[in-house]
């Protein structure tokens, strides 16, 4: 790969007066124009023509920013938001919140920017080799990998060795989970790396060292910041400069910083101290960014809490098993709409299911609904879960008592059910 | 059975556990107590040796890595033989599958299987990944096989098998025949939780395992609706998918 040598430098300068200069423009108009025609939200479409007129469009619109890159299996649209609230301590932030995350999107985004310094892209974690080598960033936030829509996604221990090999000898800041395998042995290529105890509840990627094929071992199943070390080689968990200790994030010199944020369950915690390392190393003090998170209500519908008919409905986006298992932990008591489909955004595999257990939604009053809820059906029957089939969305509300209903869906479901709520955000 | 109760054995869920393989374990075991059979379903990890007296074994998919590294220590623990010789049930999916054979090919080389049931794989032009469907061999009394398949293997089957289906919709084995068996051993490309859409399979493994010719009918409405669905989503007129 290129670093952001001289040659490069000039290259940039003689070509960006025309060919960088139309393609920003055409695809600014692109984008204006897939909004006021209904189209789409503008994210994707302005940044597939401008890449059309010039290729190194993602490259020189990178140029002269400083820029953050997250990427990981689950979370990086959320901790995107948190980033860039957090990075709004030294003014404005271009940002692909539509979770448009690969490079037509960065482009789009950053053609939108104008000449705002800072900038924080959500990366689909195929695309990070990719975007490293065209964006330079200056801090890469890794969050976690595992299984998600096989039938078309790289295996895991494939995608943590892609990471690995696009991130050796990269002059780039890292903020990585040290509580997952896959993105500690990913990350300990690079000698500059803050460790955050961001956790990982989902073990089942992660029995097999990736360096040396020995068993992984864990101080405790259920922590999801555990201890691990493999037991063939000197792969460990590092010891993290960022913690979280109940509702607080620790910060590396032991100030405990009090995190009140609108989004529920400690993974979204575990997001905003991924965040506050990441501002921190852009100079931003944690103290002064906490109040910007606690501003972020929801995220792309996700989190967001709709009123319907004395109904008070919260969205929870989950795609694959490791995000059903942290959806249970964020969600109340109370009775749960679960929406399955199997569309090409979701994967056209339902396997996962199984992977997934149900039991914590014993004794909640269950609803599926979706494309694919028969899958969903065998699977809680198996499970010793019982619940009831609708399959419209005011026949589900309609079955429920006035108060919370928590809806978890997969992506395209819940893409739905946020079309039935107005496209809430 | 060897013992009380129904011993159901998952083999090495740390190496060969790609996408809800749990599921025909857990399948097993509720439809063994759902008619009183008390069942014991039992995960050992590969640096833990092979259970001798169990009633069922499972293995399921995995990546290629894994897959080699499942076949060595399967082959040196030595175990699976001993339990085909006491006719114990073998169900096997996917990666899992391909072991049972006599070699298979992983990161590009060819890797010696446990020879279990006759047959080789090697590498197919291209990957084989969509819904899968077939009658099931008459003998076996089964409606029609359905599932999903994601794999890049090609299986070729000698005298000593038959195959478990043929296939009708997907690649299978070779684009004809899907699965084999042979005695109380059997394998299917159907992946995952192959028994969640096919619950008289998951009714035959308990048969073999318990001696029984009939087992107590259960509710499968859902089963029974989820097989309906996916089959009617890949019959060639209803033009989905």
């Amino acid at each position: 790969m290129e670093g952001p040598g001289s040659a490069t430098l000039v290259r940039v300068t003689t070509r960006r007066p025309f060919r960088a200069k139309l393609a920003t423009t055409v695809s600014k108009g692109a984008a204006a124009l897939s909004r006021a025609t209904g189209r789409g939200d503008g994210s994707v479409i302005g940044g597939r023509l401008g890449l059309i007129i010039d290729p190194d469009l993602l490259a020189h619109l990178a140029t002269g920013r400083q820029i953050a890159l997250v990427s990981g299996t689950n979370g990086k649209t959320t901790t995107t938001r948190l980033t860039a609230a957090a990075l709004g301590v030294l003014g404005p932030v271009a940002t692909n919140s539509f979770g448009a995350n690969m490079p037509t999107g960065h482009t789009s985004a950053l053609a939108r920017a104008g000449d705002t310094p800072y900038a924080v892209l959500e990366v689909d974690e195929h695309y990070l080799p990719q975007v490293v080598a065209s964006t330079h960033p200056f801090v890469i936030a890794l969050l976690n990998l595992s299984r998600d829509q096989l039938d078309r996604a790289k295996e895991v221990a494939m995608m943590a060795q892609l990471w690995r090999d696009a991130l050796r000898d990269q002059p780039v800041h890292l903020v990585a989970n040290a509580d997952d395998p896959m993105v500690v042995w990913a990350a300990s290529v690079s000698s500059d790396v803050t460790w955050v105890a961001a956790g990982q509840r989902w073990h089942d990627d992660s029995w097999v060292c990736p360096e040396c094929g020995g068993a992984i071992t864990r101080a405790s199943d259920d922590a999801p910041d555990a201890d691990w070390y493999c037991t063939g080689c000197a792969l460990r968990r590092p010891t993290p400069q960022w913690t979280l200790d109940g509702d607080a994030v620790v910060a590396p010199d032991g100030t405990r910083l009090p995190v009140h944020l609108q989004l529920p369950g400690r993974v979204n915690r575990a997001n905003a101290a991924t965040a506050l390392a990441v501002a921190a190393r852009f100079g931003v003090p944690p103290a002064d960014a906490l109040p910007h998170l606690a501003g972020v209500a929801s995220v792309a519908g996700r989190y967001a809490q709709v009123e319907r008919d004395g109904r008070a409905i919260r969205l929870l986006l989950a795609k694959n098993p490791a995000g059903w298992l942290e959806a249970f932990d964020m969600a109340d008591r109370a009775p749960t709409l679960l929406s399955i489909n199997a569309r090409d955004p979701d994967g056209l595999d339902t396997s996962w299911l199984f992977d997934v257990d149900f039991a914590p939604l014993r004794g909640r009053q269950v609803l599926i609904t979706g494309d694919r809820a028969y899958d969903l059906a065998v699977r809680l029957d198996v499970n010793e879960v019982p619940f009831q089939h609708v399959t419209t969305f005011s026949q589900a509300l309609s079955a429920v008592p006035p108060g919370r209903l928590e809806v978890i869906a997969n992506y395209t479901a819940f893409q739905d059910i946020r079309a039935e709520l107005d496209r809430v955000n | 059975m060897s013992t009380e109760a129904l011993r159901i054995v998952w083999l090495y869920p740390d190496l060969l556990s790609t996408y809800g393989d749990r599921g025909n374990l857990l399948i097993l075991a509720r439809r063994a107590s759902l008619r009183g059979i008390p069942a014991q379903a039992l995960e050992v990890r590969s640096d833990q040796p092979i259970p001798v007296e169990a009633d069922i074994y499972l293995l399921g998919g995995g990546e290629d890595g894994p897959q080699a590294l499942a076949a060595q220590r399967l082959i040196a623990d030595g175990g699976l033989r001993k339990a085909v010789d006491r006719r114990a049930v073998i169900f096997a999916v996917c990666a899992g599958y391909q072991l049972l054979g006599s070699s298979f090919y992983a990161k590009g080389q060819k890797c010696g299987g446990l020879e279990l049931l006759d047959f080789a794989s090697d590498r197919g032009p291209s990957r084989a990944v969509g819904e899968l469907a077939g009658e099931i061999d008459a003998d076996l009394g089964l409606p029609t096989l359905t599932g999903f398949e994601n794999h890049g293997g090609r299986t070729h089957l000698g005298p000593e098998v038959r195959s478990l289906a043929k296939v009708s919709v997907g690649i299978g084995n070779d684009g004809q025949s899907e699965g084999a068996w042979s005695g109380s051993v059997l394998g299917t490309y159907s992946h995952g939780p192959a028994l969640s859409r096919n619950p008289a399979l998951a009714d035959l493994l308990l048969r073999w395992a318990t001696g029984q010719d009939s087992l107590e009918p259960l509710d499968d409405t859902w089963s029974k609706r989820l097989r309906g669905e996916r089959l009617a989503a890949v019959r060639p007129s209803g033009g989905a998918s």
